[in-house]
C-alpha cells in the first residue's frame, strides 16, 4: 500500500518530466533528446537564483518566465531549422544541445550533486495512519502534475492556440495557408514545454539532488512515460508516468537495485505487447 | 488599371526539376476562370505559386499591381487570396467547426461567417462538432470550401473540387458556386472535368506540360481546340 502510494507520488514528478516531451512531440514530431539536460538546466537556474538570495519559491516563480523565453528562442533560432519530413536533423541537433548543456553545467557548477534547501519543507509529511505518512512536497508535485496535464489538455481542446497546435501538427503547409506562422506556433509550443521543464527541474532539485550528468537518465524516464502512455495524449502520458513510478517503487521495495531496472522492464514489456502505448490518441 | 491578379513569365521548380515554364495569366475582379489540363500539367503547382506554397520570383506574381511572388502564405491570405487545396486536406484532429475557424485566422472582414456557411451547407451545421474525418468526401469538400471562405477572400482558388467525388456530389458542390460569386467574389477553378469547367467559367486556360497551351472565352473555344491543347495531339 505504502509502496504504491510512494510510486504514484514519484510518478507525479515523472509526469512533469514527460509532459514537455509529449507536447513537443505532439506538435512538431520532434524528439528532443536534450530534454533531460534542459530539466537539469532548469534546476540549476533555480539553484543559482537561490544562491543569489531568492527564496526557493521565488526562484521557482522566476525560473518559469526565463524558461519560456529560452524555449521560444531555442525553437526559433535552432530547432525550427531542423524540422522537416526527415527526423534525423532534429535528433542530431538536440543530441548536440544535450552534450553542450551537460558540459557547460559541468564547467560552471562542477560535478557535485546539489539540491535546493527548502528549509525543511521537503521532509515535512502528513501521518495518514500509524506508520503511513505522505510527504507534503511529493503530494504537491503530484497535484501540480495533474493540474498541468488537465491544463494542457484543456488548452489543446478548447482554445485558439490549442487549435493552432493541432493544425500545425496535422498539416503544416495548410496551417500556413490559413495565415498561421508555423514557426511561431512551434516556438510557443516549445516555450510552454520549457516552462514545464523549468518547473520539473526545480521540483526535482527540491525533492532530491541534481548533478549536471543527470540529464540522460531523466530523459529516459520521461521517454518511458510517454511511450507507456501512448504518444500524443497528455492524460496517457501522466498515466504512463504514474505506472512507471509505481513499478520503480515496487522494484525498490523488492531489492534496492531493482527499482530503475524494474521500470525499464515494464517499459520493454509495454513496448512488446502494446507498442502504441496504453492510451493512444485520446486527444481531440 | 492593373489586373486583380497577374502572373508573368512565371517559372517554378521542385528542386532541380522545372515544373512551370513561363506562365502568363491574368484575372480581373468578378471573373470565374477555369484552368484545365491533364495530370502533371502544372495546374496545382501554379495555384501553389500564387498562394506562396511554392517559392517563385517576386515580380512573377502581382496582386493589384504589387509584386507578391514568394511571399509567405500567411501574408498572401491576408491580402485576400484563399485556396481550397487539392484533396481537401482538412485538419484531421480538428472538428468541422474548428476547421472552419482555422480559416478565419486571417481575420479579414466580410460577409462570410459560420452562420452563413451553415445556411449554405446545412449539413455542416448538423455535423459541426464531429471530427472532420468522419464526414463523406462531398461534405469534407464543403468544409474545405467553407474554410477558405471564412477568410473572406477577394479571390477564391479551388483546386480539383471534383476529385474523387461522385457526379451527383460534384453537381451539388458546384450548385453552391452562384451563392459564392453573387457578391462579386472572383473565382479560379482547376478542373479535370472539361465539360464542367466550360459550363461554369467565363474564361478558360488550358495547361500542358508546364505551359499555357490555350486560353480564351469559354464559350468561344471549340472541343477540337480544347482537345488539341489538352492532349497535345
Amino acid at each position: 500500500m505504502e509502496t504504491i502510494l510512494q510510486g504514484i507520488l514519484l510518478g507525479g514528478l515523472y509526469g512533469l518530466f514527460a509532459l514537455g516531451l509529449s507536447l513537443m512531440f505532439g506538435v512538431m514530431r520532434l524528439t528532443n533528446t536534450a530534454h533531460g539536460d534542459f530539466i537539469v538546466l532548469g534546476a540549476f537556474c533555480s539553484l543559482t537564483l537561490v544562491a543569489l538570495g531568492l527564496s526557493p519559491w521565488m526562484a521557482l516563480v522566476a525560473t518559469l518566465p526565463l524558461a519560456w523565453v529560452v524555449g521560444y528562442v531555442v525553437q526559433h533560432v535552432i530547432l525550427n531549422a531542423t524540422l522537416g519530413k526527415d527526423p534525423l536533423p532534429s535528433l542530431v541537433v538536440t543530441f548536440g544541445l544535450s552534450i553542450v548543456t551537460q558540459n557547460l553545467l559541468l564547467q560552471i557548477y562542477s560535478a557535485d550533486p546539489r539540491s535546493i534547501d527548502t528549509g525543511g519543507f521537503s521532509t515535512m509529511g502528513w501521518s495518514v495512519t500509524e506508520g503511513l505518512s505522505i510527504g507534503v512536497l511529493p503530494l504537491m508535485i503530484l497535484a501540480l502534475a495533474v493540474a498541468a496535464t488537465g491544463g494542457l489538455q484543456w488548452l489543446f481542446n478548447h482554445t485558439a492556440i490549442g487549435r493552432s497546435f493541432r493544425a500545425v501538427s496535422d498539416d503544416r503547409e495548410i496551417a500556413e495557408l490559413m495565415g498561421l506562422n508555423a514557426r511561431t506556433v512551434c516556438a510557443l509550443a516549445t516555450a510552454l514545454a520549457f516552462v514545464l521543464v523549468g518547473l520539473a527541474g526545480t521540483l526535482q532539485a527540491m525533492r532530491t539532488t541534481v548533478a549536471p550528468s543527470d540529464g540522460p537518465l531523466l530523459l529516459l524516464f520521461a521517454f518511458e512515460a510517454v511511450i507507456i502512455g501512448g504518444m500524443g495524449s497528455f492524460w496517457g502520458t501522466l498515466a504512463g508516468a504514474l505506472l512507471l513510478g509505481v513499478t520503480q517503487q515496487v522494484g525498490f521495495r523488492l531489492d534496492p537495485g531493482w527499482g530503475i531496472w524494474g521500470g525499464h522492464l515494464m517499459f520493454l514489456i509495454v513496448l512488446v505487447l502494446r507498442p502504441q502505448g496504453l492510451f493512444p490518441k485520446t486527444r481531440g | 488599371m492593373a489586373a486583380l491578379l497577374q502572373a508573368q513569365a512565371l517559372e517554378a521548380f521542385y528542386g532541380d526539376a522545372q515544373a512551370l515554364f513561363g506562365i502568363d495569366f491574368q484575372l480581373d475582379a468578378g471573373e470565374l476562370v477555369a484552368i484545365i489540363g491533364a495530370n502533371g500539367a502544372g495546374k496545382s503547382t501554379f495555384l501553389k505559386c500564387l498562394t506562396g506554397l511554392v517559392r517563385v520570383q517576386i515580380d512573377s506574381v502581382r496582386w493589384k499591381g504589387k509584386p507578391v511572388g514568394g511571399m509567405a502564405p500567411g501574408k498572401i491570405v491576408r491580402e485576400g487570396l484563399a485556396m481550397v487545396p487539392e484533396g481537401r486536406r482538412l485538419f484531421a484532429s480538428l472538428s468541422v467547426e474548428e476547421n472552419l475557424l482555422m480559416g478565419a485566422r486571417a481575420q479579414r472582414k466580410g460577409p462570410w461567417n459560420l452562420d452563413r456557411l451553415y445556411r449554405m451547407f446545412p449539413i455542416l451545421g448538423e455535423k459541426r462538432s464531429l471530427a472532420s474525418t468522419s464526414l463523406s468526401g462531398g461534405q469534407q469538400q464543403m468544409v474545405a470550401i467553407g474554410r477558405a471562405l471564412m477568410s473572406n477572400p477577394e479571390v477564391l482558388l479551388c483546386d480539383e473540387l471534383s476529385l474523387g467525388l461522385a457526379p451527383i456530389v460534384i453537381r451539388e458542390i458546384y450548385s453552391a458556386m452562384p451563392a459564392i460569386t453573387a457578391e462579386g467574389m472572383t473565382v479560379v477553378i482547376v478542373e479535370q472535368d472539361v465539360t464542367m469547367a466550360r459550363r461554369v467559367s467565363q474564361r478558360l486556360y488550358c495547361f500542358q506540360e508546364g505551359r499555357v497551351s490555350l486560353h480564351g472565352a469559354s464559350g468561344d473555344l471549340t472541343r477540337e481546340q480544347i482537345s488539341l491543347a489538352y492532349f497535345g495531339l
